[in-house]
């Protein structure tokens, strides 16, 4: 096994998803199936190789700012219409600090 | 009943515009009423837009009325996948997590499209968050294949594929990070272009891997897609990744003279293979040959590492891209929560599908404390000499011709409870995405069965322009 329950339990913690105890045993599976194909990369040799984060066409770097001007921007009301739960033009969540 | 679109293109439909054979507003209501009629066989649309696509239409009538030019794609009736956000139209991401989700902004592909005359109808399907190969990962119910119902139409455009060959819009946009526009084209019968990692702005695609995500459009004709992608590409300030390099006239290099162009053809594309696929694929390379051009072998030493590289990296991603969805802005929060942890967890499994969460949690796995340079950085490696092999093969030849997808259309249901066979499926797309080079799937034909088969073009960063010269001299061809 490339991966144990108890592994894809921590794993769940953090990416926060609440995984039910079903959903551990399949995603437990699916996941060693997938790492066991991955194991293939250790038949090759990248010791001095690159790392490649980004596909690069040597654009200089501050090509990419922007003017800093002034221009509209979203509305308060624009920004939070999709939020579940609003107050007062904020987001509204579980009350995290006791008073 | 046959589609109001059926026989038309970007040129007819701008030449009958232009002669008063019909009106744009004519055209859209038409559309409309015909995609309404016909989207239950397939479910390719999940949303449908008349007003904004009426208001449009208007729009170019009004300028021909005024003797003003209607625009490159004045009247033409255009599908958006669900992925692209659309200003006061909701748009889901084929996900529960946002099935009431309405943006408050454009994407500038649709901006630009809009601005140009098109004229869009509605928003089609997808897999969740564009992760899937066969459109069974939408919340809102799979795609059926157009060219056989029993079939997935491939994913994770696969409602924008669907639409273009039901004929329910002339054009659509989709996404590609994986393969995502290649593989429903050439399953549905259609053609369908990943343009140059850059080419097209990102702006208002709903992130799913930052660096390997691409917008592209779909046509029937390469023709079509080409002139799409004249509307779209170019540089945007409001996507810093976008690129600077002038977008050249595509459509001057549709002259049907590919003689002498040098083609590869990789031996590492046609391991594994359907026989049929494969047949498919050698007839058109013969058809090309015949064209004038010259094939000889490539290396692509490292294709049997792609899928291994490409879903670490993209699920990695992935992860941090999908973090945002936590129930503080976007529309759904579970409902019994009392702590914020517990809005995260529960708003997060009760609103990702399987396929989300096999990914979030594959892509937290390989950045985790221990594992970073074992998956995540050993990734990266092998995506720079998987990169470095095709500018080798481009040393040599002007493009690389090979198969998009080892075999045909599936029937639904007959891969989704083995999730590794259908990452496997992806060998042949992930690379073009990995090296971040434009490559398209042109249909080269049915199986015996009448499946469509796709033939994949590939060449260098930014030569879309020799892509759609091969892509347009074997459709004119092999018709």
């Amino acid at each position: 096994m490339k991966i144990t329950e108890q592994e894809v339990r921590r794993v769940a913690d953090l990416a926060n998803l609440a995984l039910r105890e079903d959903e551990v045993a399949r995603m437990t599976h699916d996941l060693d199936g997938i790492l066991s194909h991955i194991d293939k990369l250790n038949e090759l040799d990248t010791t001095n190789v690159e790392p490649m984060a980004q596909v690069l066409f040597n654009a200089e770097e501050t090509a990419t700012l922007r003017e800093d001007r002034e221009r509209p921007s979203l509305t308060n009301a624009e920004a939070v219409a999709n939020a579940p739960l609003t107050s007062g033009g904020y987001y509204k969540v579980p009350r995290v600090i006791e008073r | 009943m046959s589609s109001p679109l059926h026989g038309l293109s970007i040129d007819s439909i701008r030449a009958g515009l232009l002669a008063k054979k019909f009106s744009a507003e004519e055209l859209a209501r038409q559309s409309l009423a015909y995609a309404e009629a016909e989207n239950p066989k397939t479910n390719a649309y999940l949303t449908l837009a008349p007003e904004r696509a009426l208001k449009a239409a208007r729009a170019v009538d009004a300028k021909i009325a005024n003797g003003e030019d209607p625009g490159a794609l004045g009247g033409v009736p255009i599908a958006v996948k669900d992925v692209i956000v659309t200003r006061g139209l909701r748009t889901t991401c084929g996900s529960k997590l946002l099935a009431n989700y309405v943006p408050p902004y454009d994407a500038t592909a649709v901006i630009r499209l809009e601005q140009a005359g098109g004229v869009i109808l509605g928003k089609a399907n997808c897999d969740e968050f564009a992760m899937g190969s066969s459109n069974e990962n939408s919340a809102f119910g799979p795609v059926r294949n157009p060219v056989a119902l029993d079939r997935v139409p491939g994913g994770s455009s696969g409602g924008s594929a669907a639409v273009v060959a039901q004929e329910t819009a002339l054009v659509s946009l989709g996404s590609d990070t994986g393969g995502s526009i290649r593989q429903p084209a050439s399953f549905c019968g259609i053609s369908g272009v990943t343009p140059t990692y850059g080419r097209v702005s990102r702006y208002g695609l709903t992130a799913f891997a930052s660096s390997l995500d691409h917008i592209g459009p779909f046509g029937k004709t390469t023709r079509d897609a080409a002139s799409m992608l004249q509307v779209i590409a170019g540089r945007d300030q409001m996507d810093a990744t976008s690129a600077f390099a002038p977008v050249p006239d595509y459509a001057a290099a549709l002259d049907g003279n590919v003689k002498g162009m040098k083609l590869g053809l990789p031996r590492e594309y046609f391991a594994g293979l359907a026989s049929e696929t494969g047949d498919r694929v050698m007839a058109a390379v013969e058809v090309l040959k015949k064209l004038g051009c010259e094939v000889r072998d490539s290396q692509l030493p490292h294709t049997p590492y792609a899928v291994a590289t490409y879903y670490i990296i993209a699920t990695a991603e992935a992860s941090a891209n999908l973090a945002r969805y936590d129930g503080v802005r976007y529309t759904t929060r579970s409902a019994a929560v009392h702590t914020l942890s517990d809005m995260y967890r529960q708003t997060r499994d009760e609103g990702f599908g399987d396929e989300c969460k096999r990914r979030i949690m594959l892509g937290t796995y390989v950045l985790s404390a221990g594992y970073y340079d074992a998956y995540y950085l050993k990734a990266q490696k092998v995506r720079h000499l998987i990169t470095q092999d095709f500018a080798r093969a481009f040393e040599q030849v002007d493009a690389i011709v090979a198969p998009v997808s080892p075999f045909p259309a599936f029937k639904l249901g007959e891969m989704i409870n083995d999730p590794t066979a259908m990452y496997l499926s992806d060998i042949y797309t992930v690379t073009g995405d990995l090296a971040g080079i434009p490559c398209m799937s042109v249909p080269c034909g049915l199986t015996a069965g009448g499946l469509p088969v796709g033939l994949q073009i590939l060449t260098r960063h930014f030569d879309e322009t020799t892509m759609f010269r091969i892509a347009d001299a074997y459709e004119k061809a092999s018709h």
